[in-house]
């Protein structure tokens, strides 16, 4: 194991911070020659260091997509498994959601990482692409029953061998994907990134030296471990049982089912879903990696302190969650899991640990991602467009607080694009764009409000897609708190106004000049009885108007 | 008559003030308490100091901290919202954030409140056309509304508005009509760009801290004039340029930054005739470390800054780092059993262990005293100092034990820890921008900059430290040497190559002509005009922008593609060229330039009468050195030093590591060799 001796405290903090520097350089690089809005507003990326023996994380950016933080160690561990091959100068591309993926828009790069002649680590990225191909622009099918619907799917190939880009690869791709001279640009910017991150690893190696940084990674990987282990210490022992469901799978309307049991014993806890639901027809199966990288966001949201490495993860035992719609095997669709089963995952681990210590814990949040997707034509520009649109929602309250309005996804950091630019960018026009009033979870402190926007076709024909959740059921609150609002999707064509038969998804509807789409998010859940909500706060919350309508 | 020229700057603990005259051949430099209730108390007390005739001075230039404190401690006045239809709640909505990378707890409310934000209906789109109009009534009836609900600055907002300002123009003059103040605010007025929340935002900060800084900066000029003052009161803003203190009061959010813009002037200037034009300004203080990078004489501007959590302002101001570290900030052994310093601060109360407050956690100060780099007995406005063995005892008991340390090597870890994190820093503002440190001299100032700069710049491997003649009225200093600007900006959101340069050239000159006649207005003498223009770009589909600098004759769409491919490619290492360019924005900065100072002004040529030889223990790297104490008065010019030495003086101390010399250059600064470790 890691040396007992005292590795001098400086050093090693220096080390943390050049490893870092070097994912978030990375990072930095990525975001700011991309192409997709998705990874350059949204900041759908992230960028890392891995072992070179086990694949396990090293370090990663902290800007880089929190939904990554264990999905990047997942695919290098599989690239080193199937390609014994890889020499100094290769990058490898690969997007396929069986290999620790997501879903087929995330596309990853790895670049083996020489110093002095032999193999010192990995440097791996990914980036969510605007599109990967497939039956729904934009990729956010909820309707693909096999994956081959959902798109292009990359094995792990060499993209560039020793030092050369493979022309014919890159063809491949581009030939298969909408908008293909953007995503050329974005195919550039992930590699520069790799690019740009070896340079700095080497003169951080240089400075300090391989051996000193490699027993550095070594202490600090124990220390996390030591780190997270001492908070769970702080966790009662004892088996913690959550069950949350996502809406439907998009084709068949029922509604799936996460069976959490969170067994805390001393210093380690183990999670088994065990009893969830079968795999499903519709795009929502997730990969069991995907659900494990689910345990490891929502525990670093838990405890945020702990640095980012194998060690922060090291006491965390999932089973694998055979038989079940979270171990999602070819050719079952995955399209929406990443988002949307993903915070689901995320959901269950909070609702187990506010069973266990609810006083250090929040109310659900509004768990989906509220992917909206038009493709069009626009006559003006004589244009083919993909507009894509995530948005927020409210948190779940706590002990101390009301929710935050309008919070970011709780698996990614991205701010949603300006209105203005959107209505440049799309012959569309937001009509609203609102507080959604009466949302939050009512409780002594009331979860956060969701958004409520109206978004109208201006010129041309589109078609809308939805894939979001949290419509059946609202967010559930904590210690006697009530359920945020549910998320509500209403169309109108020509017209007439029609809910989706799903309530939170959709694919297919053709908007003409004048339709429009109203989207309402849902609140946080609230927490403790609404009955001990302050008279002042209820007041300070009617004179804001937050409670108005309906 | 001396001509004076006076720059003050407003600090948390101190004033700092200074005078230069007689067309730069005497100054004068004063030190004073701020006075928090009411900061022109201190700064009129900092002028009787200086014991200068109020009528003898010719510019006064202030830096201020009134409005930063306001939105900080959220303390700005009562604000109202006109806006478009649908969109009241933009400022409360945001972009969609958390205030914390991990943890989904905190919480976040809009400076201007729900009840005060009333939509009115009208609408613009994206190119400028109207689609709903006006409804003029709607604004009286909301105008009328928030007055009786008691609101003091007024925002008019629109979306589009940057595309087509008509809406807001015309709101803007029935708002007025009705306005009991002048705090009316117009969003494109203040940025005319797109992005609704952070123009939005922008705005609303200016609302926010405007009668704030009028009802200051009225009552300042009151008192200058009432003892004797004649001249126009400059106020410093965030991009290191001056505007009077009535453009001040109307452009708040421009003074936002004010005080650490003047800092990184003053370091670009006193570097750049030092023979450093590559500096990288380090301004330590009581609680904060204030980092910007200065290149080619030039501070890097940046085009946004989150005041805090949720409230983005989008002006031009100096990019300034700025990390909870400094002589106060706390250290501590985390749950990993590693040694952490900062972000928490012990302040100026209950302050390090050493000021005898009540203060029992080790602070970077109390390390600093325990090594012997702080003189116990000269502890700034300390009456009752605390032994150096307890605070010695206190350092081994709370950082020594738990690493297995005693009191002197955990001192040594602590400073060594706090130093990395300041190196942290620096990285942020260089490398993250391509930048390698080691191509630029570190120039400490401020309290304690220069106390831990040649360990800082070993850490970096940066050859040069610059120490000026007076660190902490630096950023006094910078407010002298601070030209008149103003800045303007216009989206265009165009194809570059499509773009016709003659409608192009017609913006920039509106933009030149706007900006003269500012600088006019300004009514202080000014040496010569500057105007100069630059394009954000982009390529189609991105959404960050580069800018790049627009150089004569004319706007040509084609020279200025070829220089953004170069300079993309220099920075980013990718080809993209095959893309389609687009031109985002176009801006200019006019400029009034001040006449300069020479720094020769602060030289002392006389070697001293009786250099004072006072030796001390020092620590450093792991053993004690009898080490030299000297004067900073005493040091002449050409004078040369081999450290270990310790140079005081009055507003810092200047640490000189074994292995590190100095030379005290023609303008009194210092310049430290770094070395290696002896």
């Amino acid at each position: 194991m890691s040396q007992t001796i005292a590795f001098d405290p400086v050093l090693l903090s220096v080390i943390q911070n050049g490893l870092k520097q070097v994912a978030s350089e990375m990072d930095l690089v990525h975001e700011k020659t991309a192409f997709s809005p998705v990874i350059s507003e949204g900041l759908d990326r992230a960028n890392g260091l891995y072992h070179r023996d086990t694949g396990e994380v090293i370090a990663q950016g902290d800007t880089g997509l929190p939904s990554f933080i264990g999905i990047l160690q997942f695919s290098t561990q599989h690239i080193i498994r199937l390609r014994r091959d890889l020499e100094d100068g290769d990058v490898i591309i690969v997007n396929d959601p069986y290999l620790g993926g997501t879903h087929l828009m995330d596309v990853r790069m790895l670049a083996p990482f020489h110093y002095q002649g032999r193999l010192w680590c990995y440097l791996s990225n990914v980036a969510h692409w605007s599109d990967t191909g497939g039956m729904v622009p934009g990729g956010f099918t909820s309707t693909a029953t096999e994956i081959q619907q959902e798109g292009l799917r990359i094995p792990p190939v060499k993209i560039q061998r020793r030092g050369a880009i493979d022309p014919d690869i890159v063809q491949m791709v581009l030939n298969n994907v909408r908008v293909p001279e953007e995503r050329f640009g974005d195919l550039k910017a992930q590699m520069s990134a790799l690019k740009v991150g070896a340079k700095r690893l080497t003169a951080l190696l240089d400075r300090y030296g391989a051996d000193t940084v490699e027993a550095a990674i070594g202490e600090l990987k124990a220390r996390s471990e030591r780190m997270m282990r001492a908070h769970i210490t702080s966790v009662p022992d004892g088996t913690y049982e959550a069950t949350v469901y996502n809406d439907s799978d998009g084709v068949v309307f029922e509604p799936l089912a996460i069976r959490l049991a969170m067994t805390v014993q001393g210093a380690q806890i183990t999670f088994s879903f065990a009893g969830s639901s079968p795999p499903c027809k519709g795009p929502m199966n997730c990969p069991a990696d995907l659900a494990t990288s689910a345990i490891y966001i929502a525990m670093k949201h838990i405890f945020p302190d702990v640095p980012i490495n194998a060690g922060c993860f090291a006491p965390l035992k999932v089973e694998r969650p055979v038989g079940t719609f979270l171990d999602a095997q070819y050719p079952r669709p995955c399209a929406g899991a990443a988002a949307e089963v993903c915070q689901r995952v995320m959901e269950s681990v909070f609702g187990a640990m506010g069973k266990a210590m609810p006083e250090r814990m929040f109310a659900a949040p509004f768990g989906t991602s509220g992917n909206f997707s038009l493709g069009g034509y626009d006559p003006d520009e004589d244009r083919r467009y993909i507009m894509y649109m995530f948005s927020g929602g409210g948190y779940g309250a706590w002990k101390d607080g009301d929710g935050l309005t309008n919070g970011c996804s709780s698996l990614s950091i991205a701010k949603t694009q300006p209105i203005e630019v959107l209505e440049q960018a799309f012959p569309i026009l937001y009509e609203e764009y609102a507080i959604r009033e009466r949302s939050a979870g009512a409780g002594r402190h009331r979860g956060g409000f969701g958004l409520n926007y109206r978004v109208k076709l201006l010129r041309g024909e589109a078609k809308a897609a939805f894939v979001m959740d949290h419509g059946v059921t609202g967010p559930a609150g904590l210690m006697g708190g009530e359920p945020g609002g549910t998320l509500a999707i209403e169309v109108c064509q020509r017209g007439q106004v029609t809910l989706p038969p799903h309530v939170s998804k959709g694919e297919g509807y053709a908007l003409e000049v004048g339709d429009w789409i109203q989207v309402r998010t849902p609140g946080g859940g609230g927490y403790g009885p609404a009955s001990e909500r302050p008279e002042a706060a209820i007041a300070g919350d009617l004179a804001r108007g937050y409670l108005a309508k309906a | 008559m001396e001509n004076w020229q006076v720059g003050v700057d407003v600090g948390g603990t101190f004033t700092d003030i200074m005078a230069v005259g007689r067309n730069g051949r005497t100054f004068r430099v004063a030190k004073v308490p701020s006075t928090p209730g009411d900061q022109s108390k201190g700064v009129i007390a900092g002028l009787l100091a200086l014991g200068i005739p109020l009528a003898e001075v010719t510019s006064f230039v202030h830096g201020t901290t009134v409005g930063t404190n306001a939105i900080l401690e959220r303390k700005g006045v009562r604000c109202g919202l006109i806006t478009t239809t649908g969109f009241r709640d933009m400022l409360e909505l945001g972009r969609r954030t958390r205030p914390n990378l991990y943890g989904l707890t905190g919480s976040f409310d809009a400076i201007i409140p729900r009840d005060c934000r009333v939509e009115v209906p009208e609408r613009m789109g994206a190119a400028g056309q109207v689609i709903t109009p006006l409804d003029e009534a709607a604004v009286r009836r909301a105008v009328a509304a928030l007055l009786e609900a008691g609101v003091e600055a007024l925002v008019i907002h629109f979306l589009h508005s940057y595309a087509n300002p008509a809406h807001e123009l015309r709101a803007a003059a029935i708002a007025r009509a009705h306005w009991p103040n002048r705090h009316v605010t117009v969003g494109h007025e203040i940025l005319r760009e797109v992005r609704e929340f952070e123009r939005g935002s922008t705005a609303a900060v200016n609302a926010y801290i405007q009668p704030l800084l009028w009802r200051y900066l009225s009552r300042l000029e009151e008192e200058l004039a009432a003892n004797g003052m004649n001249r126009k009161l400059l106020i410093m803003q965030g991009n290191a340029g001056t505007m009077t203190a009535r453009a001040a009061s109307d452009r708040a959010a421009q003074t936002v930054m004010s005080g650490p813009a003047a800092g990184a002037l003053a370091a670009a200037r006193i570097g750049s005739e030092a023979g450093y034009r590559n500096v990288i300004a380090c301004d330590m203080g009581g609680t904060s470390f204030d980092v910007s990078l200065i290149k080619d004489g030039q501070p890097a501007l940046s085009a946004e800054k989150d005041v805090a959590y949720g409230v983005p302002v989008r002006v031009p101001m100096i990019d300034v780092h700025t990390i909870g570290a400094g002589g106060g900030s706390i250290a501590r052994i985390d749950k990993a059993g590693l040694l952490q310093v900062g972000p928490g601060s012990a302040g100026s109360w209950p302050g390090p262990i050493c000021y005898g407050r009540g203060g029992s956690e080790p602070t970077v100060t109390d390390a600093n005293l325990v090594l012997g780099r702080l003189d116990p007995a000269a502890m700034p406005g300390v009456e009752h100092p605390v032994p150096v063995d307890r605070v010695r005892d206190m350092i081994e008991r709370v950082i020594g034990r738990p690493l297995g340390l005693d009191a002197r090597a955990a001192a040594a870890a602590i400073l060594a820890v706090a130093t990395n994190h300041l190196a942290g820093a620096i990285r942020m503002v260089s490398i993250e921008r391509g930048e390698d440190p080691r191509d630029y001299a570190v120039f400490a100032f401020g309290g304690a900059g220069a106390l831990h700069a040649t360990a800082l710049a070993r850490e970096l491997g940066i050859p040069k430290v610059l120490v000026p003649r007076y660190p902490g009225a630096t950023s006094a200093l910078g407010c002298i040497l601070a030209d008149l600007r103003h800045d303007f900006v216009r989206s265009v959101g165009r194809p570059l190559l499509d773009c016709d340069g003659a409608e192009m050239d017609a913006i920039l000159a509106e933009h030149r002509a706007a900006g003269e006649a500012q600088v006019a207005d300004d009514g202080v003498p000014i040496e010569g005009l500057v105007v100069k223009h630059e394009a954000d770009l982009l390529f189609r589909g991105q959404s960050h922008v580069f800018r790049i600098p627009v150089t004569g004759p004319g706007f040509d769409p084609g020279r200025v593609f070829a220089t953004f491919c170069q300079l993309y490619r220099a920075r980013f290492e990718i080809e993209l060229g095959e893309m389609r360019a687009m031109l985002a924005s176009l801006r200019t900065t006019v400029l009034g330039t001040r006449r300069s100072i020479d720094g020769g002004l602060f030289a002392r040529h006389a070697a001293p009468a009786e250099p004072a030889i006072r030796q001390r223990e020092v620590w450093f790297d792991g053993r004690g050195w009898e080490t030299a104490i000297l004067r900073r008065e005493h040091l002449a010019v050409g004078a040369t030093i081999s450290g270990p030495a310790i140079i005081e003086q009055l507003d810092a101390t200047t640490v000189l590591d074994p292995g590190a010399s100095l030379t005290v250059d023609p303008s009194g600064n210092l310049v430290i060799a770094v070395g290696d470790i002896a």
